[in-house]
C-alpha cells in the first residue's frame, strides 16, 4: 500500500489529508495521472512529489510502504 | 536546542538570537517575516499556514547546510510558525551569526529565498469575501519538470 499525503488546496478539494492506495511499483508520473483521472485532482500536474520526505523526479519509482506527499507550489515565509 | 523548527505558538525572536550567539561572531542579523494586511490592494483578514512538518524541518536544515557551505563560519536558526496568524504577527524568523556583517546579511537573505523555493509550507489568505491558497510567489519556479531550483539565481 502507498500512502498519499495531501496538502493545501488538494486536501480541501477531497476533504482528506491522506489516501491509502493499494499500489506498488508505480512511477511518480503514473501516480499523478491516476490522481488526476480517479480523483479529479487536476492541479497535481503543477505539484512536486516527495517520496519518504525527499523530492522525487517524474520517473522515480514508488513502492508499497512509501509515504508520498503531493506538494503544490509552496508559499512559506 | 533545535535550530530548525516548525511551531504553532508565537515565535520569540530573542530565543533565535541566543541560538546563534557565539564568541567568534561579529554580527547577528535577524529577519522577521510578518503577516501583511494588503496584498495587491486586497485586504487580508488573517492567514492560515500549513506545513508538511517533518519534511519542512528537514528542508530548513538543508538550507542551513547550504549556508554553512557557502559562508563558512555562519550559524543559522530558522523557526516558521503554522496555524492561524493575525496581521502583524511573525510567520518566520531567521537569525544568522557570522564573524563579519556582510556574510550575516547575505546568508539571511539566501535563507528566506530558499524557504520560498523548497520548504513544504503553504499559506492561505482569508479575505472578508473569500479565501485562497497562495502558490509560487516567486512565479519563476517550474514544478512540472523536475525539482524546485536547488541554487539561488
Amino acid at each position: 500500500m502507498i500512502t498519499v499525503l495531501l496538502f493545501a488546496q488538494l486536501q480541501e478539494q477531497l476533504q482528506k489529508d491522506k489516501l491509502p492506495l493499494e499500489m506498488d511499483r508505480i512511477s511518480v508520473r503514473e501516480l499523478k495521472e491516476y490522481l488526476k483521472e480517479e480523483f479529479g485532482l487536476v492541479r497535481v500536474t503543477e505539484a512536486m512529489v516527495a517520496i519518504n520526505e525527499a523530492y522525487a523526479l517524474e520517473d522515480d519509482e514508488i513502492k508499497s510502504g512509501d509515504i508520498v506527499a503531493i506538494i503544490p507550489p509552496v508559499s512559506g515565509g | 536546542m533545535k535550530l530548525f523548527e516548525i511551531v504553532t505558538e508565537p515565535i520569540n525572536t530573542n530565543e533565535l538570537i541566543q541560538k546563534v550567539e557565539k564568541r567568534e561572531a561579529g554580527a547577528i542579523t535577524t529577519f522577521i517575516g510578518t503577516v501583511r494586511e494588503f496584498t495587491n490592494g486586497k485586504r487580508t483578514v488573517y492567514l492560515e499556514y500549513q506545513a508538511y512538518v517533518p519534511m519542512a524541518e528537514k528542508m530548513l536544515a538543508q538550507i542551513g547546510e547550504e549556508i554553512t557551505s557557502k559562508w563558512e563560519n555562519a550559524i543559522v536558526a530558522i523557526t516558521h510558525r503554522i496555524g492561524s496568524l493575525d496581521i502583524g504577527e511573525a510567520a518566520v524568523v531567521i537569525a544568522v551569526s557570522s564573524p563579519h556583517r556582510k556574510a550575516a546579511y547575505e546568508a539571511n537573505e539566501y535563507a528566506i529565498e530558499r524557504i520560498k523555493q523548497i520548504v513544504p509550507i503553504w499559506k492561505k489568505e482569508i479575505w472578508e469575501d473569500g479565501q485562497e491558497w497562495i502558490g509560487d510567489q516567486l512565479e519563476k519556479t517550474s514544478y512540472q519538470n523536475g525539482l524546485p531550483k536547488m541554487e539561488k539565481e
